[in-house]
C-alpha cells in the first residue's frame, strides 16, 4: 500500500495504464478501420455515425452539450449537498434528494399561503434550520459512533417521514415553482453558433450563474470563516476536533442547514425547469454516480464529475441511445461512473484509501 | 428457568458443529415448522395466507439473499429487486421454453441465471467496496429495470409488457395460473423457503460462510490468510443473487400469478430488501425472517390496526401517515437496537434462560 516506496526506473511498457493505453488504441483503430470497410454495419453505426453526426450538425452538438452542462449544474448541487454532510459527520446522506423536494414544496406552499415570495424563502430557510436542528437532535445524536450502515439506514428513515409529511402538509400533486416572483428570467435566447440555432434557456444560464456564485461562497466560508475552518477540522478527524474544543453537534447543525440551503437552491432551480414533485426524488438519486465519480469527499469532484455525468449522459442518449432502443439515461451514468471507478477506486478527487492490518 | 441448556455434552466435532447443536433449539425449530406446515393452513383463511404469509415467506427468502452478501460478506447491493427481476424474467423464458418441465424446478434454475448475472455485476466488488459499491450496485438496478422494459423478448414480444402466468400443476394439483388455490402456493413457498434456508444456514456456518465473514471482517487480512477474495467475493454474489432470483420467480409466479413485473422490480423494493436486512439484524437468518415480517407487515398492520385503534384516516391520508410511521419506525428502531431483530431475540432467550434470578 506504500506509494513512498522508491520506484525502480521506469520501463514505460510495464506501466500498466501505458500498457492499458495502447492496447485501447489499437483496438479503436482496428475497430475503426473494420467499421469503415463495411459503412452499414453495427461498428459503423456505433463508431463512425455519431462522430459523422457530430461534425456535420455542429449546432445540434453544442445544443446536446449545453443540455448536459445544465442537467450536469443540477446534479452537482444536489452532489454537493451530499458531500458536505459526509465530509462532516461521515454520513450517507441518502435524504439529501427528498430535502430538496421538501425545500423547493415548502417555498411553493407558503408563497400559495399568501406569503410574499422572498419572506417565503427566508421562512423556507427557517424551516430547514428547524429539520438541521431536529435531525441532529432526534437523529444523529443517539446514533454516534454507530457503524456506518447504521447512520445510512437513518437517512433513509428521515426520507420516508419527509415523503409522508410532505405529502400530508402540501398535497401530492406537481406544484409550479414561483420563477417570476423570485424574478428569475424565463424564455430562451436563440443564438446563431456554427450555421445552425442553438436555444438556451434563460433559466438555465441563472441556474449556472447561481450555482457558480453559491460554489464560490461555500468556498470562501470554508476557506476564511472561523465556523469553515471548524468544519474543515471536524472533516479530517472528529476526534482531534472535539480534543481542541470544536462541538461536534453544533457543527452537525451548522452542516446541515448548509446542506438544507443548497438543497433550496438546487429545489428552485429543477423546480423552474419542470414543476415541484415528488418525482424530483427518483432523478435526484442521478446524483449517485456522480459522488462516485468524484469521490464522497470533495466538493470540487461534486462538481467537475456532475459536469461529466451530465454532458455525457445526454450525448450517449442523443447520438446513441436510439441504436438500443433509447431511454439509456437511466443507466448510462452509473456505467460512466463504473468505467471511472475501475481505475480510481475512490473517485477522482477523492482522498486516496489508505488501508493497514 | 424456562428451560436450560446444561448437561448436553457433544462428543464429536460434528455434533458441535451441528446447525441446531441443542435440544431446545431443535425443539422450538419443529414447533414453528408444524405451525408453519400444519397450524396456519387450519386457522388462516385464503385471504391471510395469499396477502400476509406467501408475500412473508418470498421477502424473507430474498432477505436472506442480501443477508448473505451484506451481512456476512459485508458487501452493500442496492440492486437486489433487479435481481429479483432476473429469476422471474428468466423462469418466465423457461416456461416458454421447457413448458413440459416441472415449474418448482424452473423456479429453482432460474435462479441460475440471476446468479450468473449477479457475478457480471459483482465483479466491480473486486476494487470497490463500502458505499461505493452500493452506488455502483445501482448500476444493475437500472440497467436491468430498463432492459425487463426495453428488450421486448424477455416478455415474449407481449403488447401489455407483461409476464403471464401458464397453468402448471404437480400431481395433477395446479400450483401456478389462476386456478391454483393460495394453500398450494403457500405449500410450495414454504417447502421452497425451508429447503434453501436449511442450505444456507449449511453454508454459512460451513468452510465459505467462514470466509465471507472473514472477508466481512477485513478484506486484506482474510487475503493474508489465504481466502482468495475473488473467489469469496464472487459466489456471494452468486450465491445471493440466486436466492433473490428464486425469491422473484416465486414473486411473480405464486404470489403476484403475473402482471407488470418491470414495475415490480423497482428500486423501492431493493430498498425495503435492505430493511428487512438491517431491521432484522445483518449476518443472522432468522433475523432475515424478523426484518422480513416487520417490513412487510407494517403497511398491512397501519392500514387495518389505526381505524381499529380510532384513528379514522382516509384513502390518501392514511398513505401519508403510513409513510411517516415508517419512517419514523426505522429511526427509533435503529436507535434502540442498531443490531436488530435478532439481537433481541438473543435477549430474550437469555432472559428466559436466567428467569428468575438475572445474574
Amino acid at each position: 500500500m506504500s506509494e513512498v516506496a522508491t520506484r525502480p526506473a521506469p520501463n514505460l511498457l510495464s506501466n500498466g495504464w501505458i500498457k492499458t493505453g495502447l492496447i485501447l488504441i489499437g483496438v479503436v483503430l482496428a475497430a475503426i478501420v473494420g467499421a469503415q470497410l463495411d459503412s452499414s454495419g453495427t461498428l459503423h453505426k456505433v463508431l463512425i455515425d455519431p462522430f459523422q453526426q457530430m461534425v456535420s450538425a455542429p449546432d445540434l452538438l453544442v445544443q446536446t452539450v449545453w443540455e448536459g452542462l445544465v442537467s450536469g449544474v443540477l446534479y452537482a448541487l444536489i452532489a454537493l449537498g451530499f458531500v458536505l454532510i459526509f465530509k462532516a459527520s461521515g454520513v450517507f446522506n441518502f435524504a439529501q434528494g427528498i430535502m430538496v423536494v421538501f425545500a423547493a414544496l415548502t417555498l411553493v406552499g407558503l408563497h400559495e399561503k399568501g406569503v410574499p415570495a422572498f419572506l417565503a424563502v427566508i421562512l423556507t430557510l427557517g424551516v430547514m434550520f428547524l429539520l438541521a436542528l431536529t435531525i441532529e437532535r432526534v437523529v444523529l445524536r443517539p446514533l454516534v459512533n454507530q457503524p456506518d450502515i447504521i447512520l445510512f439506514m437513518a437517512t433513509f428513515g428521515i426520507t420516508y417521514f419527509l415523503i409522508g409529511f410532505g405529502e400530508a402538509v402540501f398535497g401530492g400533486n406537481p406544484k409550479q415553482m414561483i420563477t417570476s416572483e423570485l424574478y428569475l428570467p424565463k424564455g430562451a435566447i436563440d443564438a446563431k453558433i456554427l450555421g445552425g440555432f442553438v436555444s438556451f434557456q434563460k433559466i438555465d444560464i441563472a441556474a449556472a450563474i447561481i450555482a457558480s456564485i453559491m460554489i464560490a461562497a461555500l468556498a470562501v466560508f470554508f476557506q476564511y470563516t472561523r465556523i469553515g475552518r471548524a468544519l474543515r477540522a471536524v472533516a479530517d478527524s472528529h476526534k482531534a476536533a472535539l480534543s481542541v474544543g470544536i462541538s461536534l453537534n453544533q457543527i452537525w447543525v451548522i452542516v446541515w442547514f448548509t446542506a438544507g440551503i443548497v438543497a433550496l437552491i438546487t429545489g428552485i432551480m429543477w423546480g423552474a425547469r419542470s414543476d415541484v414533485s415528488f418525482a424530483l426524488e427518483i432523478v435526484a438519486l442521478k446524483a449517485l454516480p456522480v459522488l462516485i465519480l468524484g469521490g464522497f469527499t470533495s466538493i470540487p469532484g461534486a462538481i467537475v464529475g456532475g459536469l461529466i455525468i451530465g454532458i455525457g449522459e445526454k450525448l450517449g442518449e442523443f447520438y446513441w441511445g436510439p441504436l438500443i432502443g433509447g431511454g439509456i439515461e437511466s443507466w448510462l451514468a452509473y456505467f460512466i461512473a463504473l468505467g471511472f471507478l475501475l481505475f480510481r477506486p475512490q473517485g477522482l478527487f477523492g482522498d486516496k484509501i489508505i488501508e493497514r492490518i | 428457568m424456562f428451560y436450560r441448556e446444561a448437561g448436553q455434552y457433544k462428543s464429536t466435532y460434528a455434533a458441535d458443529m451441528a446447525v441446531f447443536p441443542l435440544r431446545q433449539d431443535r425443539i422450538g425449530i419443529a414447533v414453528i415448522l408444524a405451525i408453519a406446515f400444519i397450524g396456519i393452513p387450519m386457522i388462516g383463511n385464503d385471504f391471510f395466507i395469499a396477502t400476509v404469509m406467501i408475500p412473508f415467506l418470498v421477502f424473507s427468502l430474498a432477505a436472506i439473499g442480501l443477508n448473505i452478501l451484506t451481512g456476512y460478506t459485508g458487501l452493500i447491493s442496492l440492486g437486489t429487486a433487479a435481481f429479483m427481476g432476473v429469476g422471474a424474467y428468466a423462469c418466465y423464458k423457461l416456461t416458454t421454453f421447457f413448458p413440459g418441465v416441472n415449474i418448482i424446478v424452473l423456479i429453482l434454475i432460474s435462479g441460475l441465471f440471476s446468479a450468473a448475472i449477479g457475478v457480471l455485476f459483482g465483479l466491480p466488488s473486486l476494487r470497490i467496496k463500502g458505499f461505493y459499491l452500493a452506488v455502483a450496485t445501482l448500476a444493475a438496478q437500472f440497467f436491468l429495470q430498463w432492459a425487463f422494459v426495453r428488450v421486448p423478448w424477455l416478455f415474449n414480444y407481449n403488447a401489455s409488457g407483461a409476464i403471464e402466468v401458464p397453468l402448471r400443476s404437480l400431481f395433477g394439483i395446479p400450483i401456478t395460473g389462476a386456478s391454483a388455490s393460495a394453500e398450494t402456493r403457500y405449500f410450495v413457498c414454504l417447502g421452497l423457503v425451508v429447503v434453501l434456508t436449511w442450505f444456507a444456514s449449511n453454508l454459512v456456518h460451513g468452510r465459505l460462510g467462514r470466509s465471507w465473514m472473514a472477508v466481512r471482517d477485513m478484506d486484506i487480512a482474510a487475503e493474508l490468510m489465504g481466502i482468495k477474495l475473488l473467489n469469496a467475493k464472487l459466489l456471494a454474489f452468486a450465491v445471493s443473487s440466486f436466492y433473490a432470483g428464486v425469491a422473484g420467480a416465486m414473486m411473480i409466479f405464486l404470489w403476484y400469478g403475473g402482471g407488470e413485473a418491470a414495475d415490480v422490480f423497482n428500486i423501492r423494493l431493493s430498498f425495503n430488501i435492505l430493511f428487512m436486512v438491517i431491521i432484522g439484524g445483518l449476518g443472522s437468518l432468522i433475523g432475515s425472517f424478523f426484518g422480513a415480517a416487520f417490513i412487510a407487515s407494517l403497511p398491512t398492520i397501519l392500514k387495518f390496526g389505526l381505524p381499529a385503534l380510532g384513528v379514522p384516516l382516509s384513502g390518501a391520508a392514511a398513505e401519508h401517515v403510513t409513510f411517516m410511521l415508517v419512517g419514523a419506525l426505522i429511526i427509533i428502531f435503529l436507535i434502540v437496537e442498531p443490531h436488530g431483530l435478532a439481537r433481541l431475540w438473543q435477549i430474550t432467550k437469555q432472559k428466559l434462560r436466567t428467569w428468575p434470578f438475572p445474574y
